[in-house]
């Protein structure tokens, strides 16, 4: 069966792949929106902090010989402890600020951990296993499923959907959403807000650290791997604004799908179609998709 | 229904054994270079009202925000409960029982009524505060309204909310900003009578308020502020004979 | 007034004589990247927009330039002005869709839309994708000029950065500038007293690219090749703190600064080794080769601790004193 001269099982692997980088947008941008809102910092190190995850899971295999289920139970918990401490050592002193200092630091310590990386490792992709459990395809009717792909989708959407309950449905997300708007004024409820930036923090680079371990088998881990990626999710994230967190994950996954189709069809396209939406939008819809202008 | 005339505070005057609930020796503060608070001194007794009169930009608000830390540089002494809070951060002055209602009212639109409500965690051991329960009674509207989002009920309710969400945390001295303003008269004197409700209840009170015919019957005494200085002081029973000061003063 | 007067005719005198006293090539490298991040400066330090996008315009002045002078085979002056005007009209458009958000938004988009060029660059014929434009000649400036002369080089390259600071320092002055600064200042305000602020940044913005593309012209020219390096947001970086390291909003800042780093590149090998030879530890070697270590270092240190900048800080030093 075919549609636009293109076959259908074509299409949908097409489909597949692309939500398999809908999921690390997605999950980027969850990350990056929720660092936002409540620090109002642009965090550029979120490529880098991707980038370490993906590299902790490399080197603890490698290593450590600690295994792909391990990596990535432990590896955002690392991470995210090594975010604490740059909010808690650097971060904090910029929050009376202009917040493009934020940027400016944050897009230091990329340059920084990716300047190291390389000098131990240089710019060639380290090869990861996929594990065992996940190799190979299963046949699903017309369908040939890459089982480790497919368990990324999975896996991202479980932590986005975890996350979006999380901050919109519970106590401890009230606590953020409220604090988002008014920290000020949930301090002087008694709730310490320095220390909840801090967790928040830790928690949002943590998300890309998990990013990075699934990431790890998909892509060559390099030193580069973060870059070209946040570039891609600070557009995915301009689409969709950074006020929904259910908007920064349908907008993610969304483009994603998109991308995913302009290669079939228009492969030169596919490396900038992310930006040429962005432009659209700009021009059309200047608050993002689902934009609260902050 | 109790007049303030008739209610006998409950107010430990005994010098040697009473804690103030608040009080203020020179106090200055600072929102970044301007200088606003100059020289505040007011003490407050556990169990009685205060309010603090003044023309607008006198530093009333200000007064309550450097009681909470939340102003820029803070110099002088703060004691709530006998605890020195000027170097402390403002969570933790609100551990101390402090209850914040700011002019703003500063209702959450991203929480719904009954998460605004619930927002505000227990900051003492030993007090207890109001119960959910003992809440929706005194705020019936609240109960009705507890699923949509905080901003979107009415001037009067979002007022009820923001006093009603530091009533359940077990804070004893609530420092209430202008609550009457922009209410209509019937709900300012559905707050005058939850004022009376709450003294009677031996909480302490300082409140900031313009509507002097509001403010002038709950309280048992008054601050005058005026450039981030106390002008005036004196007690309820002195108001008549105080009046031609105020209203030069405040224009009353 | 005669103060600076005599400090810019004394500089200039300096100037004239340095490339007999310093590889003029060196010089070169640094009156470009001065002129660049001087054109940086005029948006954020005037208007206080930070672009992260403005290798999109160096670059695409460098590689029109290249192509123009070495496939094209055109005369010098075409290829400099025909850069300048590229960089003017990617500026224009990357203007009109960035204005269209504020802060932070802002930054964000103009570095998507410069990484955007980047791919279009590695894919484009044109450019020669992954080896970029060799060998591209310097020909004969008005016919006259030859300027395979590395001296008669450096002389044109120290007119074009001259003549574009005293535009710089004369917007900067101007009725425009003091716009610009009043919108920087408090934007609300400016738009309550009747101003079109959109239109003001948009003009800031082409002014910046004009001047950004006409460095990467003269780079192409001085240097024979235009790569991907030239459009890379590594550039759009290090460009933001050349300017934070001389100091932003400061005229002579984005100078220094673009002195300062690309000294500090040529020598962080040198630094590297010596290092390593100081302390044993062979990884100092690697560190000399990584521009990217020191660089992410120094933003790191300026941002939390040195915001002003070098003459910044000199500027408040001599106002206390």
């Amino acid at each position: 069966m075919e549609i636009f001269g293109i076959p259908w099982s074509l299409m949908l692997s097409q489909l597949l792949l692309g939500l398999v980088n809908g999921s690390f947008y997605a999950m980027m941008s969850l990350g990056l929106a929720v660092i936002f809102g409540l620090l109002n910092i642009i965090n550029f190190a979120h490529g880098a902090l991707f980038m370490m995850g993906a590299f902790f899971a490399w080197m603890g295999l490698n290593y450590f010989g600690i295994n792909y289920w391990f990596a990535l139970l432990i590896v955002p918990v690392v991470v995210g402890v090594f975010g604490i401490l740059i909010e808690r050592s650097m971060l904090r002193w910029l929050y009376k600020l202009d917040h493009l200092y934020g940027l400016l630091l944050t897009f230091g310590i990329t340059l920084l951990l990716e300047g190291v990386f390389r000098s131990f490792y240089g710019v060639s992709g380290q090869p990861y296993q996929v594990p065992a459990l996940l190799s190979g395809a299963t046949d699903v009717g017309a369908l040939t499923l890459p089982n480790y792909r497919a368990w990324v989708v999975v896996a991202s959407l479980t932590v986005c959907f975890a996350t979006w309950f999380v901050i919109e449905r519970t106590k401890i997300g009230s606590y953020l959403r409220a604090g988002t708007e008014n920290p000020k004024m949930v301090e002087a409820f008694g709730i310490n807000v320095p220390v909840m930036v801090s967790l928040t923090y830790g928690f949002g680079v943590a998300l890309a650290a998990f990013a990075g371990v699934l990431a790890a088998p998909i892509m060559q881990v390099s030193s580069l791997m973060g870059s070209n990626l946040i570039i891609v999710v600070f557009a995915v994230v301009v689409i969709g604004g950074m006020g929904s967190i259910m908007g920064s994950i349908l907008t993610g996954l969304g483009l994603g799908v998109i991308e995913g189709f302009t290669r079939v069809f228009y492969p030169e396209l596919s490396a900038t179609v992310v930006f040429i939406l962005m432009g659209i939008v700009l021009l059309i819809r200047p608050a993002g998709l689902f934009g609260k202008e902050k | 229904m109790n007049t303030v005339a008739e209610q006998k505070p409950i107010v430990d005057n005994d010098p040697k054994t009473a804690k103030k609930a608040l009080e203020i020796r020179n106090l200055q503060a600072w929102y970044g270079e301007s200088y606003i608070l100059q020289d505040i001194n007011i003490t407050v007794n556990q169990g009685e009202v205060v309010t603090l009169l003044g023309r607008n930009g006198s530093g009333r608000t200000t007064t309550l925000r450097a009681i909470m830390g939340l102003t820029g540089a803070r110099k002088g002494s703060i004691r709530i409960g006998g605890v020195e809070s000027i170097n402390l951060p403002t969570y933790k002055i609100a551990h101390l029982g402090v209850g914040y209602c700011p002019e703003e009212r500063a209702i959450f639109s991203s929480l719904s009524t009954e998460e605004n409500l619930l927002l505000p965690p227990s900051i003492s051991k030993t007090e207890k505060g109001m119960s959910v329960k003992e809440i929706y009674d005194m705020f019936p509207n609240l109960a009705e309204r507890k699923a949509s989002p905080g901003t979107r009920l009415s001037g009067g309710e979002q007022q009820m909310l923001a006093v009603a969400r530091i009533l359940r945390t077990g804070a004893k001295l609530l420092l209430l900003d202008e609550i009457s303003e922009g209410l209509a008269p019937v709900i300012v004197q559905a707050l005058a009578r939850m004022i009376v409700t709450l003294k009677a209840k031996g909480y302490t009170i300082v409140m900031v308020e313009q509507n002097f015919r509001f403010a002038a019957p709950l309280a048992d005494r008054f601050y005058v502020v005026e450039h981030g200085k106390i002008v005036e002081t004196f007690a309820a029973s002195e108001l008549d004979s105080k009046m031609p000061v105020l209203s030069e003063l405040l224009g009353v | 007034m005669t103060n600076s007067r005599v400090g810019y005719s004394i500089a200039l005198a300096a100037l004239i004589a340095a490339p007999f006293f310093i590889y003029p090539i060196f010089l070169m490298n640094v009156m470009c990247f001065a002129l660049f991040a001087s054109a940086f400066n005029l948006l954020i330090g005037y208007t206080g927009l930070l672009s992260f996008g403005h290798a999109a315009l160096f670059g695409s002045g460098a590689y029109i330039t290249g192509h123009i002078l070495s496939k094209m085979g055109l005369p010098v002056e075409f290829g400099i002005l025909l850069g300048t005007a590229t960089g003017a009209a990617i500026g224009l458009v990357m203007g009109l869709l960035a204005i269209r958000r504020t802060g932070i938004y802002f930054t964000m988009i103009t570095l998507a839309l410069a990484q955007m060029m980047y791919f279009i660059c590695l894919q484009a014929p044109f450019t020669g994708g992954e080896d970029g434009l060799q060998g591209v000649p310097r020909g004969k400036l008005l016919g006259v000029v030859n300027l395979s002369s590395d001296l008669n080089m450096y002389y044109v390259v120290l007119a074009i950065a001259v003549g574009s600071f005293a535009l710089i320092m004369r917007t900067v002055h101007s009725p425009f500038g003091r716009v610009m600064k009043a919108i920087k200042e408090n934007e609300p305000r400016a738009i309550s007293l009747g101003y079109d602020v959109n239109k003001y940044k948009l003009m800031a913005f082409v002014m910046s690219a004009a001047l950004s593309g006409l460095a990467g012209s003269t780079k192409t020219l001085v240097f024979g090749f235009a790569t991907l390096t030239d459009v890379h947001w590594h550039l759009s970086g290090l460009v933001v703190l050349m300017t934070l390291v001389g100091g932003l909003g400061t005229l002579l800042g984005p100078i220094v600064g673009a002195l300062i780093i690309i000294a500090l590149e040529n020598k962080l090998g040198d630094l590297g080794n010596w290092l390593a030879a100081a302390t044993s530890i062979e990884w100092f070697k690697s560190m000399g080769e990584s521009v990217t270590m020191l660089t992410g270092l120094i933003f790191i240190i300026c941002v939390l601790a040195f915001r002003r900048g070098i003459v910044g800080e000199i500027a408040v030093f001599f106002k206390r004193s």
